[in-house]
């Protein structure tokens, strides 16, 4: 409880300076948003992107270089952009009206009309566009250059924040690389390619499905396919990266690879959704909310690229061997296998309603391809396959992902789309919870529940309740980010990735006490 | 089916609470004076710092209690009257019990300085402390200098408190080096520089004398003892340590000392009636220990305990291999077994430190045997079990120093510092 704001959380001069500086490269781009017609678009651009950029770098350099190497959350609570105050409430709201005019309304961004040019804030950086793919700018190309610009601040005021702790620092840096190089410059270089004999899909080679939820669909693999080997190769990767890829790595180090060092969803949240990773909810009821919701996610995409994929394949194996029925029973077949190691050999790991949960879920899908199988129409659950691509696009592509996930920030933490909606997120922590090499260790029984590690677990996991039980957190919503070990003031948690054998290991007395009791205690 | 009745919601009447739970059908009640539901009292700091709010430093959701039938009383008990097992409410309430445990904790020492009592000085141990600490000294402005008197663990944490507000802090210690009753010189020295480096003016082998006030009996100024140096200040934290909380218990049948005595298996002289925390003392110290114990995890390791012999299974309180840990400013301390100030008798040190000056370590070990005895490490996190086990195993500081990676606990790709220490040790004592 505080009765005034302390003054000391107050931002310093320099800070100020910083945010005005800032503030001013960012109304550029506001005055472009209403028409305001820049002669010099390149010049203005630079001047806009190079003064958020220094204003940022200015006000971190202040926040955090005058200060000893450490932990930094003085004043969080107490501050109204981070505590869903005032100017939390106002950002939220300012984010969630970007996304929505992004997503549905970009004429108002200056999106051109077929064939006449673009106007407005996308105009704005057509330069930049000619620059890197030859061609006009879009919204999309707008909203990239946007987000990699915030990822790339603030992953610098980040690594500044937490200038005592390396695996922050790489971790900030790899996130940083793969927005730039991957979900950036190479589909925009890539589109240079393009020409009327040759097009390549725009792919950001990190994003794999289900998270890439569009991979499969006709256009884009048309496209793949007929751009001759390199197209070839890129389906083959998208495919290999499900597959084989991102199955060893989570085993190897957990999903953390992926949430925390290569996603890009992961990276803005890490850096731009810093100030806001302690708002996320860690009640209980929060948590069975999402393990239904992502759950049910995952079904849907699941089966909404099914549809999808049989729409288009033909039923002829003569022309080629993937007909509708060898991937109906592909699909089948993979979902049975997977099922049945589960349930075989995991089934004590899945709390009782996970299990019906599985079984439920399993059934329905089942039974919706043995309708396809036997039936052939091209309904799916009496929804036809156009009604569900649109309806996953819309709902959870824009919706959920764009406008809830990151609109969000300021009020509900920086991670909702990650632990509420992601199905990428609940394949890959489902192999986490059962079959990977990864979790967090606690440190016997130094844990003196202060709580630390709770609040700034951006993906609301009770982080205390395992330390002090001395029990190894391996849960399937930890996305490995390192702030609860970082905030720890005692040294209780450590990431890392060892045997599998006795991974899980609840302690009621913890060390430290009387062994035998520990042996009676804990005997299970 | 009996009633337990446990007065004090802190760690240790908590865990007591859980267990007895665990291991029963037993009613039981806990009762509070200080709050409704239990919260870590080592995470009041960070709620003046803005890092947690409130409800952040409980470590249940608050139907836990309900959903586990554990009824909470928020009261204050002023009597109790052991022939007939009942407890009187400062309300007019009463409660009867079966068995009743004490766990009411500490309160903070006051050693008759003229002034102790003036507004504006406050000890640090309840949410009603910082609370209250909120209001005195919410910013510079308003609390233009504070004095802290007593160097220790929660002296520095109020220090650090203080400067994230960045109120000036002139910490008076009468030690030679901080804490230097507990720490080695070697590691106070650090510490005591790094206390420093955070702009807090630290005065060592300073003792306050008195504090004074204005005309309204508000704190203006401090004098200390050995120069006469007086000092303006709004604000005077008094952290020389805590004592029991016992004064209530001191009326009752309930034998106390310094604490409430209790034998090694936490029973109290009365039949029934057990203490257990930082209240209680046990007649014979066990081992190394004080006996009055007024540490987080001791008080939990009493709890976990009792709760075996008020359901049936009587057992000792038999504390393992010590362990402690803390932290000052930014510099993370963490101690496995035993490391005193000065070497026992039969005992060395080894002490290293890396140029940074924010880590260090000092090892204790038997100097014929070789025999490790204990640890200290500062800024380099070490694991517990590790530890446990080696001091078990009675293995030597030999031992300890080649094998010191494999009790590194700190995260992936901090820099390693143990080929350094084992250098240091290595020169030092000549090691084939």
């Amino acid at each position: 409880m505080s009765l005034a704001k302390p003054d000391s959380q107050a931002l310093s001069k320099t800070q100020k300076f910083g945010v005005a500086i800032g503030v001013i490269g960012l109304f550029v781009m506001i005055l472009a948003f209403f028409n305001v017609d820049f002669p010099n678009k390149t010049l203005f651009l630079s001047l806009s992107l190079v003064m958020i950029t220094v204003g940022t770098i200015i006000f971190s350099n202040n926040a955090y270089l005058t200060k000893q190497a450490g932990i930094q959350n003085d004043g969080v609570w107490f501050k109204s952009i981070a505590s869903r105050g005032f100017w939390g409430w106002i950002l939220g709201i300012v984010l969630t009206l970007f996304y929505i005019v992004l997503y549905f309304k970009a004429e108002w961004l200056g999106l051109a009309v077929k064939g006449e040019a673009n106007s407005g804030l996308v105009a704005l950086f057509d330069p930049l566009s000619r620059l890197l793919n030859g061609g006009p700018a879009s919204q999309w190309f707008v909203y990239g250059t946007l987000y990699t610009v915030a990822i790339l601040v603030f992953g610098y005021k980040f690594m500044l924040k937490y200038r005592h702790n390396r695996y922050e620092q790489l971790r900030t840096v790899s996130v940083m690389f793969f927005q730039l190089a991957f979900a950036f410059l190479i589909p925009e270089f890539m589109a240079r390619l393009n020409s009327d004999t040759f097009s390549l899909p725009y792919y950001d080679l990190k994003n794999i499905w289900p998270l890439n939820y569009y991979n499969f669909d006709k256009y884009r693999v048309d496209s793949m396919i007929e751009a001759g080997d390199i197209g070839l190769a890129l389906l083959i990767f998208g495919i290999v990266s499900i597959f084989v890829i991102t199955p060893i790595l989570t085993y190897k180090y957990g999903k953390r690879w992926y949430c925390s060092w290569v996603c890009g969803c992961g990276g803005l949240a890490e850096t731009a959704g810093d100030p806001f990773r302690h708002l996320s909810d860690k009640t209980q009821v929060a948590w069975k909310i999402e393990r239904w919701v992502v759950h049910s996610v995952v079904v849907f995409v699941t089966l909404m690229t099914t549809a999808v994929i049989y729409s288009y394949l033909g039923n002829d194996s003569n022309k080629y061997w993937l007909t509708k029925d060898v991937f109906l029973l592909s699909v089948a077949g993979l979902l049975t296998f997977v099922f049945a190691l589960v349930m075989i050999f995991k089934r004590k790991e899945l709390a009782k309603d996970a299990q019906y949960g599985a079984i439920g879920y399993f059934v329905i899908i089942m039974a919706i391809i043995g309708m396809h199988y036997f039936s052939g129409t091209k309904h799916v659950f009496l929804f036809n396959t156009y009604f569900l691509q649109s309806s996953y696009g819309f709902l959870i592509g824009a919706i959920f992902s764009g406008v809830i996930g990151v609109g969000f920030y300021p009020i509900f933490g920086n991670r909702v789309w990650c632990r509420f909606g992601c199905p990428m997120a609940a394949v890959l922590g489902f192999q986490q919870r059962l079959f990977s090499r990864f979790r967090i260790t606690t440190n016997g029984g130094q844990c003196i529940s202060c709580g630390n590690c709770s609040t700034y677990c951006e993906m609301g996991i009770d982080v205390r309740a395992y330390a002090q039980k001395g029990e190894n957190i391996v849960r399937s919503s930890c996305v490995g980010c390192g702030i609860c070990a970082a905030v720890c003031p005692r040294g209780v948690l450590k990431l890392e990735n060892d045997s599998l054998k006795g991974r899980i290991n609840s302690n009621d007395v913890l060390l430290g006490n009387d062994v035998d009791l520990m042996d009676l205690v804990n005997q299970r | 089916m009996e009633h337990i009745v446990i007065i004090g919601n802190g760690i240790s009447g908590v865990t007591a609470a859980r267990h007895i739970r665990k291991l029963s059908n037993h009613k039981i009640t806990i009762i509070s004076a200080e709050t409704e539901h239990f919260f870590s009292r080592t995470a009041l700091m960070y709620i003046y710092m803005g890092h947690m709010k409130y409800e952040h430093t409980k470590p249940y959701e608050d139907w836990f209690w309900k959903k586990n039938r554990i009824n909470l009383i928020f009261g204050f008990v002023k009597n109790i009257e052991t022939k007939s097992n009942t407890l009187y409410f400062e309300n007019g309430d009463t409660l009867q019990y079966d068995k009743l445990i004490i766990s009411t904790g500490s309160k903070s020492n006051k050693f008759g300085w003229k002034g102790q009592d003036l507004e504006g000085v406050l000890g640090l141990y309840s949410k009603q402390d910082v609370d209250l600490l909120e209001t005195l000294a919410p910013n510079k402005e308003v609390c233009k200098h504070a004095v802290i008197v007593g160097g220790g663990l929660i002296g520095v944490e109020l220090a650090e408190m203080l400067h994230t507000r960045k109120i000036p802090v002139t910490f008076l210690v009468r030690e030679d080096h901080f804490w230097d009753n507990v720490l080695p010189v070697g590691d106070a020295k650090m510490i005591s520089r790094h206390i420093l480096s955070h702009g807090i003016d630290l005065r060592l082998k300073s003792n306050l004398k008195e504090i004074q006030s204005d005309d309204n009996g508000r704190v203006n100024a401090v004098i200390i003892e050995e120069t006469g140096e007086v000092i303006k200040c709004n604000l005077v934290g008094l952290t020389p340590g805590v004592s029991p909380n016992i004064d209530m218990i001191k009326q009752t049948n309930i034998e106390t000392d310094q604490g409430v005595l209790v034998n090694r298996f936490l029973e109290t002289n009365i039949e029934n009636v057990y203490a257990i925390g930082d209240c209680a003392q046990q007649r014979e110290p066990i081992g190394h220990r004080k006996a009055i114990e007024a540490v987080w995890y001791t008080g939990r390791m009493m709890g976990e305990t009792v709760a075996q012999t008020i359901c049936g299974n009587k057992m000792k309180y038999n504390p393992g291999h010590w362990f402690n840990s803390a932290k000052f400013f930014n510099i993370e301390y963490q101690t496995y077994g035993w490391v005193f100030p000065e070497p026992k008798e039969s005992n060395k040190h080894f002490h290293w430190k890396h140029e940074d000056d924010s880590k260090c370590i000092t090892i204790e070990y038997e100097k014929n045997s070789n025999q490790f005895l204990g640890i200290n490490t500062f800024g380099i996190r070490m694991k517990h079990d590790i530890f446990d086990r080696w001091l078990t195993e009675k293995r030597s500081a030999d031992y300890v120093i080649e094998h010191l990676k494999e009790a590194n606990f700190d995260p992936e790709f901090y820099k390693t510092f143990e080929s350094e220490i084992l250098n240091s040790y290595s020169v030092q004592f000549k090691m084939v």
